[in-house]
């Protein structure tokens, strides 16, 4: 084996396909990308040099800042909101449904395979007002509180975007925990029920700080998957009213494709890239913190 | 230990996989790009029916032979991806013979000093069917584009209409004045009827209405003074315009949850007669004068004109027009079969249009075309009276300025963004270009 490996040849033939996959797929791309921020123009008026213009103008833009603040708040509440709804489940899983969970995981992991262009057209008529009222208007309604138009504030648009998400992804966020809240030892449960840790004492002093780690890769999982939101908000409320629910990757994506404005797509992509960079760099600080010192 | 050479020569192989590997993915088929296109290819918005089943009807009959020089070939798309992939065609030189211009007519303005749009006036004016033209559509196209680059597949006017039965039950007389339209929408309003149906979830049929009062209030050049930065939109006789259609909104007269209201269920909600009035243009003749769809009955549709303003420059008579979203023909992919087709279509379009669909076209109808539907009929009266038209809001827009407006249309009328603000908005736009 060391032999092997210790042939430059071998290594550069063994990593030489998957660097070069990545270098094509990955890389590349974003050289490019991080290339064209610092030009003007589109495919079809051909490109000029724009030097830092695009990063003046981003700093000026209201609406990039307003998509910048939307991607942040709906990330923060989006992944509190799933791991915390999947780590409910999974103690629910675990402690209270014990074996017969099964049927259980399996209708709440249902909404995470179905598409989300349908999952958002149904939410839609449920949160309707016209034609008819949908199903949480009627609920609503029957409680005395009147609420009328949800797509018609940024508020009401914002609730019924992270009601639908933490819908659909809750299921899934359930088992990746259960699957590490059963790694759990049962003896260790069972000396610390002895010890006299039952319910919430228990949770929080023995099966929190063991699931710790798979809670820990949940988030980053979240994270990333919820500053980089797209689908589910152009099928639900494709941005609106006006642009209060435009993530920076919608406002990335109408800049580029809509606008015919490259160079600035890329510039608010690049931006993208480091509010994902610092979020991940602060988490990979957070979890080698902690492994120290567990 | 190893001689350097191992590593450098795979070094250039890498480069030389990565390059040629490149060189294929951006070199692309150009499936219909440059040269003889192998189909008269149409890229086309989904919702269009009327222009895909002529095209269609026109390939199976009068224009047999060039269909089968060179077939009929229908992609669709939907509107809001109309713009996006058509730059991306246009980019890689693979644009479709025909294909529909966009949302908003700066992107044919880009493309066409690119080369991609085919200068149709001396194209049309080469095959002697340029009389076959309506002077009228020539003049709007000209408007819009500053030349006549597109197919006037649809020539429409926009104006208000309303439900005769209902206006007449209860006692109210065509409104004149935009003040007695206001009064009779209270009046609707509070005998349980939406006064007007708008479709706020595309936005356009509500900033009609803002550039409708403009236009009324400031005149015909109301919106060209904006373009031409001799005037803004956050002006205070500007910003009323919009005010004025936020308090209607305000008022609840676009009737519950306009925010949510697409154009299908608009058009629904006026022609089961749940509401009185409708801003709309003339494409929607066919559904009109569609039975299944038309509950109300076409007989009881009457048209006004966006009503004039107490003090205001603009006049009833001049209508909004437009050529729908037009179509424009590749540069790119011109040949004598592709002139063939255009020659054929331009020269029997206008009367097939208006025969079997009841659409009135840019395309003079040559041959008779029978009795007309009495609504069609007003309408082509109207066109004919019109001397000067009038462009929509968002017509001389750049594509943010159009998506910025549209998409604040409905908060305006909700009242969760200020007429002050949503003209800032889009001003903001507006200067912001380039």
């Amino acid at each position: 084996m060391r032999s092997v490996l210790g042939d430059r040849r071998a290594i550069a033939v063994l990593l030489g396909p998957a660097l070069l996959v990545y270098t094509v797929v990955m890389l590349l791309p974003m050289g490019w990308s991080l290339g064209y921020t610092f030009t003007k123009g589109n495919l079809i008026e051909g490109f000029s040099f724009n030097g830092f213009g695009n990063f003046r103008t981003l700093w000026h833009d209201p609406q990039a800042l307003a998509a910048l603040w939307f991607t942040v708040k709906y990330g923060l509440v989006v992944t509190v909101g799933q791991v915390l709804l999947g780590y409910l489940l999974a103690l629910l899983y675990v402690f209270v449904l014990r074996r017969s969970s099964a049927l259980v995981r399996t209708l709440v992991f249902f909404p995470v395979i179905l598409p989300t262009v349908a999952v958002a057209l149904m939410f839609q008529k449920l949160f309707a007002v016209a034609p008819q009222n949908g199903l949480a208007n009627i609920v609503t309604d029957a409680l005395g509180l009147h609420h009328g138009d949800w797509f018609a504030s940024g508020a009401g648009a914002f609730v019924v975007l992270v009601v639908m998400d933490l819908w659909r992804s809750m299921g899934f966020y359930g088992v990746l925990l259960y699957a590490g809240l059963l790694d759990i030892p049962e003896e260790t449960l069972e000396s610390a029920r002895l010890d006299g840790a039952t319910g919430w004492r228990l949770v929080r002093h023995i099966v929190g700080p063991l699931s710790w780690p798979v809670v820990l890769s949940a988030v980053v999982f979240s994270i990333n998957g919820t500053l980089k939101v797209f689908d589910s908000v152009l099928a639900l409320t494709n941005g609106g009213p006006g642009s209060d629910t435009t993530p920076l990757t919608l406002s990335m994506f109408r800049t580029a494709f809509t606008y015919g404005d490259y160079g600035y797509g890329s510039t608010i992509a690049s931006l993208l890239t480091v509010v994902c960079l610092g979020v991940t760099l602060i988490l990979v600080r957070f979890s080698r913190h902690d492994l120290t010192r567990g | 230990m190893r001689p350097p050479r191992t590593p450098r020569s795979l070094a250039l192989l890498t480069t030389v996989t990565t390059a040629s590997l490149l060189l294929a993915g951006c070199g692309g088929t150009g499936a219909s790009g440059g040269g003889d296109p192998a189909q008269f290819s149409l890229l086309i918005n989904d919702d269009n029916h009327i222009v895909q089943q002529e095209l269609t009807a026109l390939g199976n009959g009068t224009c047999a032979t060039q269909n089968k020089a060179l077939p009929l070939k229908v992609q669709t798309a939907p509107i809001s991806d109309v713009d996006q992939k058509v730059q991306l065609l246009a980019g890689q030189n693979a644009l479709p013979v025909q294909f529909a211009a966009g949302n908003a007519p700066a992107l044919t303005k880009t493309l066409d000093k690119a080369g991609q749009v085919l200068d149709l006036e001396p194209t049309l004016k080469k095959l002697g069917v340029w009389d076959d033209i309506q002077p009228a559509a020539v003049k709007t196209v000209r408007n819009l584009y500053g030349k006549f680059s597109v197919m006037p597949y649809q020539f429409n006017i926009e104006g208000i209409w309303y439900n005769k039965k209902i206006l007449a039950e209860h006692g109210i007389a065509v409104p004149a004045g935009y003040d007695d339209l206001v009064a009779a929408a209270a009046r609707l309003n509070a005998a349980g009827i939406i006064p007007f149906s708008a479709a706020g979830k595309v936005g356009w049929p509500i900033t009609r209405l803002v550039s409708g009062y403009l236009y009324r209030e400031l005149g015909p050049d109301a919106l060209q003074a904006v373009a031409d930065g001799k005037a803004k939109l956050t002006d205070p006789q500007y910003v009323r315009a919009a005010q004025a259609i936020a308090d209607l909104g305000k008022a609840g007269y676009f009737g519950p949850g306009v925010g949510s209201i697409d154009y299908d269920t608009a058009v629904q909600q006026f022609l089961t007669g749940k509401a009185a009035m409708f801003y709309m243009g003339s494409w929607e003749l066919a559904d009109f004068n569609d039975g299944t769809k038309d509950q109300v009955g076409a007989a009881n549709i009457g048209f006004m004109p966006f009503p004039v303003v107490a003090g205001g420059k603009g006049t009833a008579d001049q209508l909004p027009a437009n050529v729908g979203l037009p179509v424009a023909v590749s540069a790119k992919s011109n040949d004598a079969k592709v002139e063939d087709w255009l020659s054929c279509i331009t020269k029997n379009y206008g009367s097939a249009a208006l025969k079997d669909q009841g659409s009135i076209s840019g395309f003079t109808p040559t041959s008779g075309s029978g009795t007309l539907p009495p609504l069609t009929q007003l309408v082509q009266d109207t066109i004919g009276r019109t001397t000067t038209s009038t462009l929509w809001f968002e017509a001389l827009f750049t594509t943010k300025a159009t998506q910025t407006s549209q998409s604040n249309a409905a908060p305006l009328v909700t009242g969760s963004v200020s007429a002050q603000d949503f003209m800032q908005k889009i001003q903001h736009d507006l200067d912001n270009n380039g």
